[in-house]
């Protein structure tokens, strides 16, 4: 039996109130500390990145290739997750700055602003975990949980996971088109899509010509150089943040929700599902920044416009408020969390072997009870399958 | 890009070019070639005002007059112009209208915008306390229509009040380095002669300029002025009798800006009356006007219309709609108004149905939609 249906309406309350009280206090406090962070963090990116394009320039010297690549890849994972991703949630409006706006930012990564807005701060954040309502449970394209009806296709599920992450940028780029209703389900038609793929083409665009392009146009004769150094560096990045996101949200403890949770959701079921939903992992400060503070998914969960670097400070009193009402509080090495996403990639590209999936983890109780409620009948039989 | 003054500028125009081409555009896609040059030098941009911090002075109790270099993307102004100023306050960008003070023939490239520290003067304050030599600026490019003509009129009267005195201060300090040979009168009210910002500069002026006419009136009972008291029909008769052949540019408090329309519409004038409000009466707000909700649409969020204008109800909603004069004048904080009728405190007129307004100068009339 999950936790989630042992506790009571008081409890939830209570729980609720506890972390409003942290956000509140939080956010109460913002101000210079929080300004200097961010804009010492998005120097040293720049600088990061003016560095690595310039060594690439001369990237027929392998150290220089070697040591390009790594400042492109940290300079754009830093711009993707402790910059992009944070300041695209509204972490820093509240300075009033337009270069890191919500509204304005833009990111070096395939997927426009307003894109990832949609399918991330509203769809995601709103319906975290909730099976089909939450379109990162797989991306569109792998299948990530017991309740998600097996296909053929899911037998290639590491496969799929494998070039996911490889190109993860361009996925999440096209993710709010939900290209499998066109390719597979057949509910979308090409022109929806291709009217719906324009703004992001746009963008596609632009990234593609600025690194595969201009840049390596800029070394002459020594453009492949600079080609492969920027496809190197777009890698890295992808592998690293699809890895940091799936260990949010992926290792095997970390609970999925029927639509049925939703429904009349109070503040503090909002929260508990946010805690059950997402996962942790450990590291030093470095792994922190690098992972854009997702390493705190709980906490970022939990608050997502609070901004990250805030995360590490309040974690143990998340942590506290957990233990205190029997929550579990998801977290382990990165290694761990990484393996625990990875055995559940594989485990799910073959059928799962009991109905309902009531062998695992903690909340399969009450979802096959919630499940066979709130299901037509054949959903079962899909589900037997 | 002032430190690279050095540097021929004809090698600087080609940078700025190149800098400003669409193939610097997409290398430095999508943060813009501004986000890069700004970590070597805060001063950099190809497309911001940034101005350094050359002097800061104290030239009364209650005021800071900076003297700031802007870089080379200042188009500069017209004398009676304004520009937003924007500082950092404990993270938070903040934006005020300032009119510069200085002559439009200031030999040195700086401007000098003086603001006056109001008892709760957020920003004055940190101005005046926190602001040091060195530090970097964010300016717009000068606006408003309250101006000196290019064609320079034959007389000119010009009456102030409280720190209402620098676009006219820049507009005697311009004339005055024209050579400008016509009739000026400076008419300025303030509460003592301690209080009077650039009172030694106007002394000094009107004693070395046979044209200038300095009148001064003092509030505050016992200080030696011209004239004392509020504005009235007869300190103009004192002070410019033949106010009616005169152009004039006025610029001071609510109070005394109504009282001096007043004489002008009275006389049939108003056409020569030129004038730029630079404080706000508080909203007059009767009683049953203040009533509805304040709906803001995209937020999802609703607040009892309590009679403030809708940028605070707004902002004691939880909102941060974009602001930045906070009275009228930058367009900063116009949003879209989906239904109801709002009335504009600056001029009374209530308008209703779908349309842009500026949120910091509307008052809500009953229930009214805002899409923010
Ligand atoms: S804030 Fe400047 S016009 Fe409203």
């Amino acid at each position: 039996m999950s936790i989630f249906s042992n506790l009571s309406a008081e409890q939830f309350e209570t729980i609720g109130q506890e972390l409003d009280a942290i956000r509140n206090r939080e956010m109460a406090d913002l101000g210079e500390e929080d300004a200097n962070y961010i804009r010492t963090l998005i120097k040293r990116q720049r600088r990061l990145e003016v560095a690595g394009r310039g060594l690439l320039m001369a990237g027929f010297l392998p150290p220089a290739w070697l040591a390009g690549v790594a400042c492109l890849s940290a300079s754009k994972i830093l711009d993707n997750m402790e910059i992009g991703h944070n300041v695209m949630h509204g972490q820093y409006d509240w300075m009033g700055d337009p270069a890191i706006n919500s509204k304005v930012f833009d990111w070096d990564n395939t997927c426009t602003n307003t894109a990832w807005k949609q399918t991330h701060n509203f769809e995601h954040h709103t319906f975290t975990n909730v099976l089909d309502k939450d379109h990162d449970i797989g991306y569109g394209i792998l299948r990530m949980s017991e309740d998600q009806e097996w296909e053929p296709r899911f037998l290639f599920n590491p496969i799929l996971a494998g070039i996911l992450a490889t190109f993860f940028q361009h996925f999440v780029a096209v993710q709010s088109l939900k290209l499998e209703d066109y390719l597979i389900y057949k509910t979308k038609t090409k022109e929806e899509v291709k009217a719906e793929f324009k703004p992001t083409w746009k963008k596609m665009r632009k990234q593609l010509v600025k690194d595969y392009l201009l840049f390596p146009a800029l070394a002459g004769p020594f453009a492949p150089f600079v080609f492969a150094g920027n496809m190197a560096a777009n890698v890295a990045r992808n592998l690293w943040s699809s890895q940091v996101i799936y260990n949010g949200h992926f290792p095997e403890e970390v609970e999925q929700f029927p639509e049925s949770v939703i429904e009349n959701e109070t503040r503090g079921q909002w929260y508990v599902r946010q805690l059950l939903g997402s996962a942790n992992f450990e590291g030093g400060r470095l792994m922190h920044v690098m992972s854009g503070n997702l390493s705190f998914q709980i906490e970022h969960h939990l608050f997502p416009d609070l901004p990250a670097h805030r995360y590490a400070r309040i974690a143990p009193e998340v942590r506290a408020i957990c233990e205190k009402h029997g929550l579990p509080y998801n977290t382990g090495s990165f290694v761990k969390q990484s393996l625990s996403v990875w055995k559940r990639i594989f485990k799910l590209s073959l059928p799962s072997k009991t109905e309902g999936g009531s062998k695992n983890g903690p909340l399969n109780g009450l979802r096959a009870k919630v499940v066979s409620l709130t299901r037509e009948p054949e959903s079962e039989t899909r589900k037997a399958a | 890009m002032n430190a690279m003054t050095q540097t021929s500028s004809r090698f600087q125009q080609g940078l700025t070019r190149l800098l400003q081409s669409r193939v610097a555009d997409i290398l430095s896609y999508p943060h813009g070639v501004d986000r890069y040059l700004e970590v070597f030098n805060p001063l950099w941009s190809v497309n911001e005002v940034r101005a350094k911090v050359e002097a800061v002075r104290y030239l009364t109790e209650d005021s800071v007059t900076l003297t700031l270099r802007p870089n080379h993307n200042w188009e500069g102004f017209t004398p009676g112009q304004f520009v937003q100023l924007s500082v950092t306050i404990n993270g938070k960008r903040q934006t005020r209208c300032y009119s510069p003070a200085n002559s439009l023939h200031r030999a040195d490239g700086c401007i000098e915008l003086t603001a006056k520290v109001h008892a709760n003067g957020f920003v004055s304050r940190h101005l005046r306390e926190q602001l040091s030599v060195g530090d970097v600026v964010l300016l717009s490019q000068a606006d408003g229509e309250f101006a000196l003509p290019e064609q320079r009129p034959e007389q000119v009267l010009l009456i102030s009040g409280g720190s209402g005195i620098t676009p006219v201060m820049s507009m005697l300090r311009t004339l005055c380095d024209e050579g400008f040979s016509g009739p000026i009168t400076f008419l300025h009210y303030a509460n003592s002669a301690a209080d009077m910002i650039y009172a030694s500069e106007l002394d000094e002026i009107a004693r070395a300029h046979d044209n200038v006419t300095l009148v001064r009136c003092f509030n505050d009972e016992g200080e030696q002025g011209e004239l004392s008291g509020l504005f009235s029909r007869e300190h103009l008769y004192i002070a410019a009798p033949e106010f009616a052949q005169a152009t004039t540019f006025l610029c001071g408090p609510p109070p005394m800006m109504a009282a001096v329309e007043k004489v002008w519409e009275e006389d049939g004038l108003a056409e020569r009356l030129h004038k730029e409000q630079f404080t706000l009466a508080a909203p007059q707000i009767e009683s049953d006007s203040a009533e509805g909700e304040v709906r803001f649409v995209q937020s999802e969020k609703m607040a009892i219309n309590n009679g403030a204008t809708l940028l605070e109800q707004a902002e004691s909603a939880g909102l941060t709609p974009e602001s930045g004069c906070r009275m009228g004048i930058c367009h900063a904080c116009t949003c879209r108004k989906t239904a109801g009728e709002v009335r504009d405190i600056r001029t009374g007129e209530i308008t209703s149905g779908e349309e842009d307004i500026q949120i910091c100068v509307s008052v809500p009339v009953g229930t009214v939609t805002l899409d923010i």
